[in-house]
């Protein structure tokens, strides 16, 4: 059932939990019929099912096809093929294509890029617009004000670059192919695999056609293992094999809860006279309150035949108030007269949302564990004052890939367990400019949680950090985690969104059509509930729904039941971006997000 | 009748579940980056000729392709679902755009003439152009019996028993082999390629030809004058009595006044 801190939580919620008693019947309708739920050893419908699955080996087996897992597996090839090993690395990705689920800005930092590859730019890689202004505003709901932008803050970008990701991705699979990388797209790891001894022994495939209530259709095939000496999980942020890692091996007690923020990302078509290939924009303050902690971004990509603006919106997910909507937020954000202008003779061409790692340097938790190591988002690398992390999630594939190779080609080593552990990851990571660099503005997130909210935030940059850069001698604490932070509704004002003018702004389904997400309709929902009651008891009662305003995909609904009695959640796991914000922001930590089928989600294409 | 061999044709399309964007200069839709993937009724019976070879009616099955490299992935996801070998006709992209279902028919005939195919299978339409036209153009170039939008493929004798779908129902024809099949959507749900499957197509036989290896000329017929995006729906206004709605409609010149 809901999770009560103490007894006070228990006093406050039992009392609204009384009031709303009327609000909604126990007879709960059956909504998770997932096998992570309701497990098949213990279905009768499962009975004469062979369950026995066909496996691989390989010497590495990295999971996700983004920056980190292509970058660590180039990694590996490149010292294989200098040392002239034999190393078989085998990438498995959920999207259908390499760069199918890839979301960012982005203002890419080469670092770590001219470390794989010292010669990018002869290899044609998509990195062509470097940064020509950069630009940082306050806004009101009617003006902007410049913000000053001096050298050695963190937001400033003179040599970087803005990139599609999504492109960055799909060239870095290229490169993965051509160096003897295997990479298998569409195959979503859903499992990890272990030893007797307790290691990491790999991971198996998705099972395929099991039907929407849970029972084996005919064209039903079960996954396959992959067994691999050392597994590499890059499954960006808050990964869902991750999740249960950190549990298995307690990756987690020495530091603090990861905390979030969610992206939110359109693609445009601008008129070419508005057009300013490389010009960078940042801005915090108007939509959002100071006690929220948000801003928006907006890059003018330098795209050879056409004028594209990439622009978003970031989140924190430890905002209070649950009636705040993150999609209507930024479709808001677009009206300010500041820009305006760019959406009135513009097309949309695209829409996506991620959400992404605020944590930075006291969220980081142990990187290896017998059998494997954490690479990229996953752990989480971002610089959230740069809001950057491509760099730091290829920079740790780079020194994982290292720790990987040595601990697979020393002949010497003996080790306790079957699955091999890259302990020097760890020692190396530390001593890493990533490192450094995660330490300096550890403090620069956190200095936001005080009752001068934002403006507390952006004055400890400009003073403590600015002159300081991170040598202060403590470490602020992010507090309660995200999920913790909501308020119940009765204490918070619902948020009048203007409705959407279908020129600048927009509804969220013709949005989510935009992603070309689709998910078999004759599949259990992979948007699993620990308890199907949970959602009216508590965070319906006591929140008022708050999954229906922040998933951006429409998922969560609170429809009326059709018996009359009341409400009931809806979920339309078809919609799903794979964007995990329910995962973390649930205030009742009973949404669990599975993986779906592979080669299912969203179909972005060079977000 | 044990031992057929069967060609299917598989079309590399975009997603069905991907928003289409004209492109800019109105001469046709976006393709670059754009996922694709095979024609689903192509999936159809490519999956109808692999269950086929599972009840023995069939021996081989050959999945072919015509298009750019990229046509190459499609054919593997054949292969994943149980093609035996493959062939992939290459077309450049730029002539890929003005290639029809004539052009594609008459490869498609003379490759089964070259591999002695005793059955051409096909999806009904492709899902981009809606054409529903290389089947039957097969059939007439080979002179073979066509059964198109097959909903249901048994075997009768040295024959076959299909039931298609039509208009005003169900209709159940014999088919003598050879013979050309297209598929509609209710003859059969297609597997997964899995994992496993995708690995093991990997060591099977893909063939590249060119379309004049087998005689075609792929000129182009036809030029695309403008592709545009469909109007945009204009609202609707409701009305408060039949007698408002009836003087709309004469003022409309809908209804003789």
């Amino acid at each position: 059932m809901a999770t009560f801190v103490n007894r006070f939580h228990l006093l406050r919620y039992g009392a609204s939990l009384l009031r709303c008693q009327r609000s909604y019947t126990t007879d709960v309708p059956k909504i998770t019929t997932h096998y992570t739920i309701h497990p098949r050893d213990k279905d009768p419908r499962w009975k004469d099912v062979d369950m026995e699955r066909f496996g691989d080996e390989a010497d590495v087996v990295i999971v996700g096809g983004g920056p980190s897992g292509l970058t660590a597996a180039i990694k590996l090839k490149q010292l294989a093929n200098d040392q002239g090993k034999e190393l078989r690395v085998c990438v498995v990705e959920k999207a259908s294509e390499i760069g199918g689920h890839t979301l960012s800005g982005a203002c890419l930092e080469p670092k770590a890029l001219n470390e794989v590859f010292p010669n990018w730019k002869e290899m044609d890689a998509p990195v062509t617009q470097e940064v020509t202004s950069d630009k940082f505003y306050y806004l009101t709901k009617s003006a902007r004000i410049p913000m000053p932008l001096l050298p050695g803050m963190p937001i400033t970008n003179h040599g970087n670059y803005l990139i599609r990701l999504g492109n960055f991705v799909r060239w870095l699979g290229e490169q993965a192919e051509a160096l003897g990388v295997e990479i298998y797209p569409g195959c979503a790891a859903s499992e990890v695999l272990y030893h007797e001894d307790g290691s990491v022994k790999g991971i198996a495939t998705n099972d395929v056609g099991i039907a929407k209530d849970g029972s084996p259709k005919e064209s039903f095939e079960r996954g396959m293992e992959l067994h691999a000496k050392v597994t590499m999980f890059g499954e960006g942020c808050h990964g869902h094999l991750s999740k249960t890692l950190f549990k298995q091996f307690n990756l987690r007690e020495n530091c603090e809860p990861q905390t979030y923020g969610i992206g939110l990302k359109e693609l445009w078509e601008v008129d070419p006279a508005l057009h300013q290939p490389g010009r960078v924009e940042h801005t915090v303050g108007w939509p959002f309150d100071r006690h929220t902690y948000g801003g928006s971004f907006l890059y003018h990509l330098g795209e050879k035949d056409a004028p594209y603006v990439a622009l978003g919106i970031v989140v924190g997910l430890d905002y209070t108030n649950p009636y705040l909507n993150p999609f209507q937020e930024f479709q808001r954000f677009k009206t300010h007269p500041a820009n305006i202008d760019l959406f009135k003779s513009g097309k949309r061409i695209a829409y996506g949302a991620r959400a992404l790692n605020e944590g930075g340097y006291q969220s980081i938790p142990k990187l290896t564990f017998p059998g494997g190591c954490l690479i990229g988002c996953s752990p989480g690398f971002l610089n959230v004052p740069k809001i950057k992390g491509i760099h730091n999630a290829m920079k740790s594939a780079l020194v994982a890939a290292e720790s990987v190779f040595e601990t697979i080609t020393d002949e010497n080593k003996t080790s306790p367990t079957v699955g091999l552990d890259p302990e020097s990851y760890e020692e190396k990571m530390r001593a890493s400019w990533t490192w450094a660099e995660l330490k300096s503005v550890r403090n620069v997130r956190p200095a936001f949680h005080t009752a001068l909210g934002l403006y507390g935030g952006l004055a400890y940059t400009g003073l403590v950090y600015y002159l300081l850069r991170g040598k202060e001698p403590f470490t602020l604490s992010h507090g309660d985690p995200d999920h913790a932070r909501l308020k119940p509704a009765s204490e918070c004002k619902p948020i009048d969104y203007p409705r959407p003018d279908n020129q600048v702004t927009f509804d969220l389904l013709s949005s989510v059509a935009l992603t070309g997400t689709n998910h078999d309709q004759d599949e259990p929902p992979h948007l699993t509930l620990k308890d199907d009651s949970v959602p009216m008891a508590r965070n319906f009662a006591v929140f008022d729904g708050p999954e229906q305003r922040f998933c951006p995909a429409g998922v969560y609904e609170y429809v009326e039941r059709e018996d009359g009695n009341g409400y009931r959640l809806q979920i339309n796991a078809q919609n799903c971006i794979h964007c995990k914000t329910c995962d973390i922001k649930d205030p009742s930590q009973n949404i669990n997000w599975v993986c779906p089928q592979g080669g299912e989600g969203p179909a972005y294409n060079g977000m | 009748m044990s031992g057929l061999r069967v060609l299917v044709g598989c079309k590399r399309v975009i997603d069905y579940a991907v928003k289409i964007r004209v492109k800019p200069d109105n001469t046709g839709v976006i393709t670059e980056g754009v996922k694709h993937s095979m024609n689903p009724f192509d999936e159809i019976a490519v999956e109808e000729a692999v269950r086929m070879k599972e009840k023995k009616l069939a021996s081989e099955i050959i999945a072919v392709s015509c298009g750019p490299t990229q046509c190459q992935e499609t054919l593997r996801t054949a292969m994943a679902m149980g093609a035996d070998k493959s062939i992939h006709v290459e077309v450049d992209a730029a002539s890929y755009e003005n290639l029809q279902p004539l052009h594609v028919a008459k490869i498609l005939a003379k490759v089964a003439q070259d591999v002695k195919a005793d059955i051409v299978f096909t999806g009904k339409q492709a899902i981009d152009d809606d054409c529903n036209q290389t089947g039957q153009m097969v059939a007439a170039l080979l002179d073979w019996p066509q059964a198109t939008f097959a909903s249901k493929i048994e075997k009768a004798n040295g024959d076959l028993t299909v039931t298609r779908e039509i208009d005003g129902g169900l209709e159940t024809i014999k088919v003598q082999l050879p013979a050309v099949l297209t598929a509609d959507l209710r003859l059969n749900e297609p597997r997964y390629a899995t994992l496993p499957n995708i690995m093991k197509a990997k060591k099977k036989k893909m063939e590249k030809k060119k379309p004049e290896d087998y005689g075609v000329d792929i000129g182009p017929r036809q030029s695309i004058l403008k592709v545009e995006d469909p109007p945009v729906r204009q609202a609707g206004s409701k009305l408060d009595s039949v007698e408002t709605l009836v003087s709309k409609l004469k003022d409309a010149g809908l209804v003789p006044s």
